[in-house]
Parts: structure tokens; sequence; C-alpha cells
């Protein structure tokens, strides 16, 4: 399975930032996702927790999909419904309607065969190494679990080799120094690589990474997201990138696209040189100006939103209309509050929002 | 006894002056680890200055060290940590002993810990958090309960919160941002000169984060306090310090005005944590990569600790410890020092190491 061989002097070969910084690659990119089909969709998902205080809907319907080789970004504070997203996506969780589907294909009815295949090729990255890898078990047994166990490899010589191939790939080397460390005798961002190694494992053609760079340090951040950028670029892996960070998204998915979570919904998705330099809708732009910028000059002059309430809405008692009226400063009375805004095509992008839309 | 008189020297006026202070921990019968070194400052009323570095670098175990909050494996073996009280009189914090210390504590400098949701007694309403800081801190007199409250409830207004629903709340009952803001309006209860903030607004969300870092610029201009925040994120230095300390390996490496440090900084180690972090808006800044971590505390590399991993060492770098070293004279505490052998090196800075 490990058959996409790579060589490590190119895998090691500093990348100077993505490629679609310039703009006629950007076009190229833009024909490719009208291309190829999804490899990972999302229909009218839709998640319901059902609690004592009632029903909660942490995602109230979203349509996405994953590209091979592309970024998928969401980003959006806690609680908007950005992990149970991800859950699904990945069928750690049945959606209550909607479907999740792989290569067009429903996932909930998937037979035992397709299902296997559907687990190794989609991948699952969590936020926190230091609970996500057995801290009984070595870095060699963690990434080689999947190997032996889908029976990829056929000895313990073959599995050590194909463990410090993708131990290479994610830059821990010598990776034969790695093979018997324990987590704990390793730093967050190797715990992190070694994570990253394990998903890879399964030669993966969708990785979700649920915030796997906000417990890093940001130098760190950097290295682990230029590897993760290599995935992307070289072996066409997909992503499903999910963070609250808009430095990282805006970075890693600058040649993809995002989409903004409010309270289980996609309230704008675009292009990212789009939605994050000229935001539309006014919660995005609530967000983006709320970034405090590494630069005292910008911090100190950049114009801030004001909402007019800090609140969010609970999501066992939302309000009538669009969920982000209460805080939102361009509300329109009779419009805001009666009627939910759906998700519509404007200004280059997917917008739910009744005043923007319109202008 | 450990009121000295304040006899004209170069801290003249200074709120906080460190001098030549370590700070460490047992770990073992007879080993000791020194997580802080050698940390010199002078803090101006007023001011706020922010303590960056990534983790492990010694930020948080300094900022506990200057209050003497360690855990009971910490020790302050050496140095000085000059405080000038309310009253004038100045006090050398790392000898007060218990019972002044104690009353040194949150009348004089409080502190506002990492993590919000670990600060408070999961136990005890807000309320009684209020009550307990007050009675622990009053002289004598033992104030009426309902006095307490009511001064509590203006404190929770300051940093716009509801007393009516915060007060009688148990911690577990508020939003993560709120009891942030809480906790904000506890460290403030006994008008303190000085507040560090450790990590203030990490994982708070995006929206939340703004709404307490604009409160906190407010209530600085309006309570005249001064702050020593510690944090990872260069935005929040950018936005709420007058000025900056880097951090690595346990030493004060760089230091200087907001400005010295995000447009002129002179160490690659501050430069290569800036520009890991490019900006929101705009076109793409690629951020580059600082590969490797800081070392071991145990096992410091001779010379500069960061020559390791520095794209500028020369080999001179790995001999000799270069000292922080004057590079833009100041008063009050704001002049630009960097601890780098190639600090002056005019060519190198010449063709703009630093950012834009």
């Amino acid at each position: 399975m490990i058959d996409r061989t790579f060589d490590s002097t190119t895998s090691r070969a500093p990348i100077d930032g993505p490629p679609g910084a310039d703009p006629s690659a950007r076009g190229a990119v833009e024909d490719r996702i009208r291309a190829e089909p999804p490899v990972l969709a999302l229909k009218g998902a839709r998640q319901i927790f059902k609690t004592p205080r009632g029903e909660v809907p942490a995602v109230a319907g979203v349509d996405l999909e994953v590209r091979p080789g592309e970024v998928l970004c969401l980003v959006g504070e806690s609680g908007c419904g950005k992990t149970t997203t991800a859950r699904m996506a990945a069928a750690l969780s049945e959606p209550t309607s909607g479907s999740v589907l792989y290569r067009g294909k429903d996932v909930s009815e998937m037979d035992r065969k397709e299902r296997a295949a559907f687990r190794r090729s989609v991948q699952y990255i969590h936020q926190d190494p230091y609970a996500s890898l057995n801290p009984v078990r070595t870095v060699y047994s963690t990434v080689s679990a999947g190997l032996r166990r889908h029976k990829l490899v056929k000895d313990a010589k073959e599995a050590r080799r194909a463990t410090i191939e993708l131990l290479e790939r994610v830059d821990l080397t010598p990776a034969e120094d790695y093979l018997d460390k324990y987590p704990h005798q390793m730093s967050g961002g190797q715990r992190q690589r070694v994570a990253v190694a394990r998903a890879l494992a399964m030669n993966p053609e969708v990785i979700i990474a649920d915030e796997s760079t906000s417990m890093l340090d940001v130098s760190i951040r950097v290295s682990l997201l230029n590897t993760l950028g290599r995935l992307r670029d070289e072996l066409g892996v997909g992503f499903l990138f999910i963070t609250h960070d808009l430095a990282v998204a805006k970075y890693f998915a600058w040649r993809g696209e995002i989409a903004v979570m409010y309270l289980g919904k996609v309230v704008e998705q675009g292009a990212t040189p789009k939605v994050v330099n000229d935001p539309r809708h006014p919660y995005t732009k609530a967000l983006i100006s709320a970034v405090c910028e590494p630069d005292p000059d910008l911090a100190r002059n950049k114009e801030r939103v004001r909402l007019r309430s800090a609140d969010i809405p609970d999501l066992t008692d939302l309000p009538p209309g669009c969920d982000f009226h209460p805080r939102c400063p361009i509300y329109v009375e009779g419009d805001c509050d009666a009627v939910r805004p759906p998700l519509e095509r404007a200004h280059d992008r997917s917008l739910a929002c009744h005043v923007v839309t319109r202008e | 006894m450990n009121d000295l008189p304040t006899a004209p020297d170069p801290s003249e006026g200074a709120l906080l002056s460190v001098r030549g202070v370590d700070v460490g921990y047992r770990t073992g019968r007879r080993s000791h680890v020194t997580a802080v070194h050698d940390v010199s400052f002078d803090l101006h009323p007023g001011q706020s200055m922010a303590l960056v570095g990534e983790s492990g670098c010694g930020k948080t175990t300094l900022g506990l060290g200057l209050l003497r909050l360690l855990p009971r494996a910490g020790v302050v073996p050496k140095g000085e940590i000059l405080f000038r009280r309310k009253d004038g009189t100045r006090v050398d914090v790392r000898t007060l002993e218990k019972e002044r210390l104690r009353r040194f504590r949150w009348n004089e400098a409080a502190m506002v810990f990492q993590g919000a949701m670990n600060a408070f007694n999961p136990v005890l309403r807000i309320e009684d958090h209020f009550v307990d800081t007050f009675r622990a801190h009053e002289g004598g007199r033992r104030r009426p309960r309902k006095e307490i409250v009511e001064r509590s409830a203006e404190l929770l207004e300051m940093v716009r919160l509801d007393p009516s629903r915060v007060l009688r709340s148990f911690p577990h009952e508020l939003s993560g941002g709120m009891r942030q803001r809480s906790l904000i309006a506890l460290a403030l209860a006994l008008e303190p000169q000085l507040i560090i903030l450790d990590e203030p607004t990490t994982a708070l969300d995006l929206l939340t984060q703004r709404s307490i870092v604009e409160r906190l610029a407010e209530l600085r201009e309006e309570l005249r306090f001064s702050m020593i925040f510690i944090t990872h994120d260069l935005g929040l230095a950018a936005e709420l310090a007058d000025r900056v300390g880097t951090m690595y390996a346990g030493r004060l490496i760089e230091t200087g005005t907001t400005g010295d440090i995000f447009y002129r900084s002179r160490h690659p180690y501050t430069t290569a944590l800036i520009n890991s972090v490019p900006p929101v808006v705009g076109d793409l800044h690629v951020p580059e990569s600082l590969p490797g971590g800081p070392p071991s505390l145990t096992s410091l590399p001779p010379g500069c600790s960061f020559a390791p991993r520095c794209s500028l060492a020369i080999a001179d770098c790995t001999t000799g410890r270069p000292s922080l070293d004057v590079l833009t004279p100041r008063g009050e505490g704001l002049s630009h020092a960097a601890a780098c052998l190639r600090a002056t090196d005019a060519e190198l800075h010449a063709e703009g190491v630093s950012r834009d």
C-alpha cells in the first residue's frame, strides 16, 4: 500500500510558501476545482443532540466538499459546530439527517468492505498530541499499528522500513532515533508529527485535521503546516482543516476555500483570499477585525467592527430569523429578525445575509 | 529590615526594579535546575510590558517568581526584586517574610493566572471568592459582607459583567470569557499598582479575546496600574504592550519598546518569532519556520543558548555568552537592548533582517 514511495531528498526540500501566490497558478487551481470530483462530501448534514434542556442543533445543515489536493478550511468560534462537522465527515458520528458521501457513495449505506476502505482513506488528526497518542506505545508501535492491522505489510522488517519512511516524510529525522521513543520523551511538535505519520500510514485521500496546530508553539506550527502542505501538493491529499486561528487558515488554505461557521451553519464560504481580504458577511468581518495583529501600527489603526452584543445565543433557544441578528451591526428590522437568510451565491462566494447579498 | 530608604539610583522612580534575579526549582535532594537566569529590568508606573517567547522559556516562572508564588519546589536564590509600595517605601520582595509577603500580594501586586478555569475554587460562588479576598487582606477591621458585595459588584461592572447574575454563580456556570473577566475584576479588588497576567486571553474565542483586550486597555487608562503580561501571542503583545521583553532559555535576550521589537528587532530569535506569525490582513506573507526547540535547561549549550538554532551564528557565538547590551538608550527602562554578538552588525541590519 505504501507504493507512493518518495525519495527523502525532495521531501525535505524547503518549501518557499504555497505556490498559489502567483495569479496564473490560481486560475489553474480553479480549473482543477471544477474538474476534480469531490472525494468527500457532506450533503445537508445535520447533527442534533438531545439534551434535557431540549434539542441542540449543533450542525444545522451544511454542504461541504473536499477535493484531492485541495484545502477546505472551517473557521469559527468554539461551539459553532466545527468539530461536530468533522466527526460526521469522518463517520465518527452519524448525521441526524443528510448524508456523508465518499466518492459519491453514502457512507451509511456502505457494506463492511467499502467501509473499511473509507476508514483507511479518510484519516483524522486530533487537536491534542498529548492525549491522542497511547503513552505505553513506542512511536514504531503507534505508526505501524494500522499497517499491521490492515495487513499492508508482510512482516516486522517491512513494517519497520515503512515506519521509517513515514517518519522521514514528516521530518522526524533521523527516523531510527524516534522509532523506539515513547510519547513522553518527545515535545508537543514531535508528537503531533507522529500523529500525522500515523494518519499517513494509511495512504489517505483525505485528512481531517481538527485544530491540529493550535497546541503548538508558533515556531513549530509553521513547520508542521509546511509538512502538511507538502502532503497536499505532492501526494494530492485533500484536507478538511479546522482552526479558529485565521492566520493559520489564511496561510494553509490560501489556494483553497474557507467556510466560516456560526451556530451550526456556514455563513460565508469562498476562495480564501477573497474571504480574508474582503470579507462580506458581518460576522466574518467582525472575526477578521478582532484578530490581534503582530504589528503595533496595524493593530492600533485597524478598523474594528462593533457588535451590538457580545453574547452568543443559546443553541436551544435560537432567535427568529438570522441567527446573527441580535449581534449584527448592519441588521435591518423586519427582514433579519423574520426570515433566516439562505446561503446563496453573491460577490463571488456563498453568503447567508439579507443585507449584504442585496448590495 | 526590608524597608530600604529611597536612595537616588538608576531605578529611581521605578515601580518594580528587578536586579539579577535567578529562579529555580529543586528537582531532588541535591539537584536543582535554574529556570530563569540573571534577569534585570525596571518597570515604571503605568507601563505595560509583555514577556514573549516559546513555551519552556521561563516566562511563567519569572512571573510567578516576581510575586514568589512559585510552587513548593521553586526558589528565588539570587537577586533583588525591589518594589515601591503605595506608601513610597521600597521592599525587596525576595526577602519579605511570610506575613508581610501575604499582605504585599494583592494589595500591591496581583496576579491573573493562566487558565481561568482552574483559578477559581469550583465549590465557591464568585461572591465568596471576592469576600475571601477582601477578608484575607483587610487590616483588623472586619468589613460587613454587604459592603464587600457592593464593592464586588462595582468591580464586576468595571469589566462589563452583570453582577446580579455573576456574583451568585459558581465558576462552572460562567463561560470562559466571563470567568476570565471575573478573575481580572478580582485582581483589581484591592487596587494594586501592578498586575501580572499569565496568558490572559489564551483559549478564549476571538471575539471574547477582543473584548477583554479592549477592556484591559481602557482599565489601564482609568486606573493607571502597571502590567506585566506573559504571552506567546505576539499579536496581543503588539496591541497591549508599551514594551516587550523576549525570553529564551530562561534569559531576557531582548527588551525594547513595542516598536523596537516589532520593527527593529536585533536579536535573531525575536525576529524569527515575529516572522513566524504573519498578519491576517493583506496579501499572503509566508511565515518563516524556526526549526528545533528551546534547549533543555539542564544542558544549555555553551555560549549563546540560541546559537544552535540561529541562522546568523558565527564561531564566537558558541564560546562566549553575549550580554544584554543597550543599543538605543532611553529613560524609564525603555532602552532597546539585545543579547546578541551580531546586534550591532551594521551590514546585517541594513539589509533589513527586521520585517518590512
